[in-house]
């Protein structure tokens, strides 16, 4: 490889050729503050638009400072990070930043969280000397029932557009008119409910500072929980006990689980469920699905639509609703766990705690933003009345837990409450892209086949490879497998399948890059994949831990059917579980 | 205004413009460009028409469409008239003749009239400075005016 050799702040290093300033200075141990920036190498993807010029750096003799995120390293190149003349330029660019944005950081949803607020902290700006009467940016607000678009808070780093147009190929997004008028919006500035978004939330992942963020439901669960007249229960998702540590200090990857339900029973629920039991739920419903299916086809029915797809992640559910429209009957049926446990929870559960349904309130506390949105559909409502109230992301988890002036790393351990607080293994790992259908075929295989599983791990599933397929052995008959993370990887195995490139039987989708732990409710990562494969080995070791690791053995589930459900896909199941897909083309 | 919607000989139009140029996204402005000098201005539907053909989102021809003031999403009127503002017409009075126009046609500058019949812009200099003020509509030069003039002149192109 050819390379080449330069002096950054007097340091020598040779990186290969064609290396960045930026990125030559990271591997020598010297950071250079940018903001417009975004390197986000598990997703092949380097945002580098060169706008913000907070990266400037000084080359002596040059006239001019260069960006450091865009300019490639030469050989005999001298670089300066922090020449006064480069401080100095920095300062000031970030004061032109800060000279039209909106100073109402203490109450902004991104404080603490913002980069803006961050180099201004980091640069020492106590007065913004370069404007003094500066008109401050008045765009309209737009509010979705999930994300926020605040464009006063913009600072044209288009990482959103980025990850809306090339990751997720979603192409809600894009920046608009010039100057200051400019904005990022969806096309003929109309709102992002009318738009193709999927209300994925990646987009509030990757923003740096409050332009775009998550509708924020604490104050309603308060709210709920202040009042004596409700009985609140609350359900946690998979992914959100291995990542909501990294808000009070710990490593990423490491579980919380026993605190996390410690914390939620203090600060008032009356019971603390687990979504893992509706996973586990979903198994039995999706799982019987894909088997139904696949028996019916090997028997020579060819109006079997295969391969089924998953239906777990709205994100995904939305995007295939407003792209797909043709193919509404390929995905299951099943509702997504948040769905089930809301669904089971309002009749089942009420009944046994003798809680009216008005009565009850149900909250879940998830990795995602969609979920926020799919928790509000029509279809999910009896007479007006959500399954699930409120979804909380991890991070709300997080400041309710803080605002609750609870001491989170001091609680003991304590476990989630009966009949629907049981779990599996194979629930656990719902929260990592190949986790739902790993759980899937532990189950099918054992229903398909009548026999034992031995090897319950299908490490041939598992990866951050963004398409992968596989086959499973179901006792002589091959199972073929597909698995997709991102919308953008969604949406080129769909096409595959629509040109006849693929012969699946069965397909998992999931919207955020490396499933639920990578979703836009969690701790904030921007940009490194270090938090998501910690998350990631956690699941897995949660699972490998776990006593009962497949879904039809969780003994909370044969209970639900005995005494309630009957059996999978049954009427019962059918009106409670499963749901219907709408066309909804958006351009 | 009524929306613009693209009947089939439109829609096949677009298609060989977004052929000529091979179907490169990057080739997206001179695609707007050549589409533009056909249709006169780029309404919603020939924009959604656009991302189609180039299989990118809406939004990112719309981003294209609003960052260059070439584009415009609104339709000149079938007679154009455009007052110059330059230094000699300026100093006569071009902006007495920009209101009067303004208040007859009941739309501001960078508008059409309700009927499509007449667009008001404005531009600088068009080298008859010796007739200042001055205005075009469409290929026609209308000198020396008077706002009293206006409403005259425009009855004649009704």
């Amino acid at each position: 490889m050819e390379t080449v050799k330069l002096t950054i702040d007097n340091k020598h290093i040779e990186v290969p050729k064609g290396t960045t300033i930026l990125q030559a200075a990271k591997q020598a141990g010297i950071n250079i503050p940018s903001l417009c920036y975004m390197n986000l190498p598990h997703l092949d993807q380097e945002h580098k638009p060169g706008s913000c010029r907070v990266c400037l750096v000084e080359i002596p003799g040059k006239r001019t400072l260069v960006p450091a995120c865009v300019i490639k390293c030469t050989e005999g190149m001298e670089v300066l990070t922090h020449s006064m003349r480069a401080l100095n330029a920095r300062r000031t660019v970030v004061e032109l930043l800060l000279s039209d944005h909106p100073k109402d950081c203490l109450i902004c949803p991104s404080s603490g969280n913002c980069e803006l607020q961050k180099l201004s902290i980091t640069m020492g700006i106590r007065e913004i000397s370069t404007v003094e009467h500066a008109a401050v940016s008045t765009y309209r607000k737009d509010a979705s029932p999930a994300l926020l678009r605040d464009m006063d808070k913009c600072v044209m780093c288009r990482s959103c557009e980025t990850v809306c147009n090339e990751i997720q190929t979603v192409g809600a997004l894009s920046a608009i008119n010039r100057g200051f008028m400019a904005v990022v919006a969806p096309a003929f500035e109309q709102d992002l409910t009318d738009s193709p978004c999927t209300f994925c939330g990646q987009c509030v992942a990757v923003c740096p500072t409050g332009a775009l963020t998550a509708v924020d439901n604490t104050s309603h669960v308060m709210r709920a929980l202040a009042d004596p007249n409700k009985y609140v229960v609350v359900q946690t998702a998979p992914a959100v006990r291995v990542a909501l540590g990294e808000e009070f200090g710990y490593q990423p990857g490491t579980p919380v689980t026993g605190k996390m339900v410690a914390a939620l029973r203090a600060l008032g629920f009356n019971k603390v469920y687990d979504t893992d039991f509706a996973a586990d739920l979903t198994i039995m419903e999706e799982g019987s699905e894909l088997l139904d299916r696949i028996t019916r086809y090997l028997n020579g029915d060819k109006s079997v639509r295969l391969p089924i797809l998953t239906s777990c992640c709205p994100a995904w559910v939305n995007f295939f609703e407003t792209n797909y429209p043709d193919m509404l009957d390929v995905p299951s049926t099943a509702r997504s766990p948040q769905q089930m446990f809301g669904s089971i929870a309002k009749t089942y559960m009420a009944d046994k705690l003798g809680v009216k349904r008005e009565n009850m309130v149900v909250v879940s506390v998830m990795p995602c933003i969609a979920k926020k949105y799919e928790c509000q559909r029509e279809e999910f409502k009896v007479d007006g009345d959500p399954d699930v109230d409120y979804s909380l992301t991890t991070r709300e988890l997080a400041h309710l837990i803080k605002i609750g002036n609870i001491d989170f790393q001091s609680l003991k351990d304590e476990d989630y409450d009966r009949h629907m607080g049981e779990s599996t293994g194979a629930a656990v790992i719902f929260g990592a892209t190949g986790g739902v259908i790993e759980a899937a075929a532990r189950t099918a295989y054992e229903l398909f086949t009548g026999k034992k599983l031995e090897k319950v791990d299908f490490e041939e599933l598992r990866g951050l490879e963004g398409i992968r397929t596989a086959t499973v052995d179901f006792n002589g008959t091959p199972i073929h497998i597909g698995i997709a993370h991102t919308l953008g990887n969604a949406r080129k195995l769909l096409d595959g399948i629509k040109q006849g490139m693929y012969n699946f039987h069965a397909i998992e989708i999931m919207a955020c890059p490396g499933g639920c732990i990578g979703g836009a409710g969690q701790p904030l990562h921007r940009g490194t994949d270090v938090a998501l494969k910690a998350r990631m080995a956690a699941l897995y070791k949660e699972d490998f831990n776990m006593p009962i690791r497949k879904s039809h053995e969780n003994s909370e589930i044969i209970e639900l059917y005995e005494k309630f459900l009957g059996k999978p896909l049954s009427e019962k199941s059918h009106k409670l579980l499963h749901t219907h897909y709408f066309s909804h083309p958006k351009q | 205004m009524k929306k613009f919607e693209l009947n089939d000989c439109h829609k096949k139009t677009i298609k060989e413009i977004c052929e000529s140029f091979g179907n490169k996204r990057s080739e997206l402005i001179n695609i707007l460009h050549t589409t533009q000098e056909h249709f006169g201005y780029l309404p919603e539907s020939v924009q959604l028409e656009i991302a189609l053909n180039l299989k990118i989102s809406l939004a990112s021809v719309y981003g294209v469409v609003t960052f260059y003031s070439f584009f415009t999403m609104i339709p000149k009127g079938k007679y154009p008239i455009s007052v110059c503002l330059g230094t000699a017409c300026y100093v006569r009075g071009a902006e007495k003749i920009v209101e009067t126009l303004e208040k007859e046609l009941k739309i501001k500058v960078g508008q059409v009239t309700e009927d499509g019949k007449f667009s008001l812009d404005c531009l600088r200099c068009i080298g008859a400075c010796g007739l200042a003020p001055v205005m075009m509509i469409g290929e026609e030069v209308h000198g020396r005016l008077e706002p009293e003039m206006i409403s005259d002149i425009i009855k004649k192109y009704e």
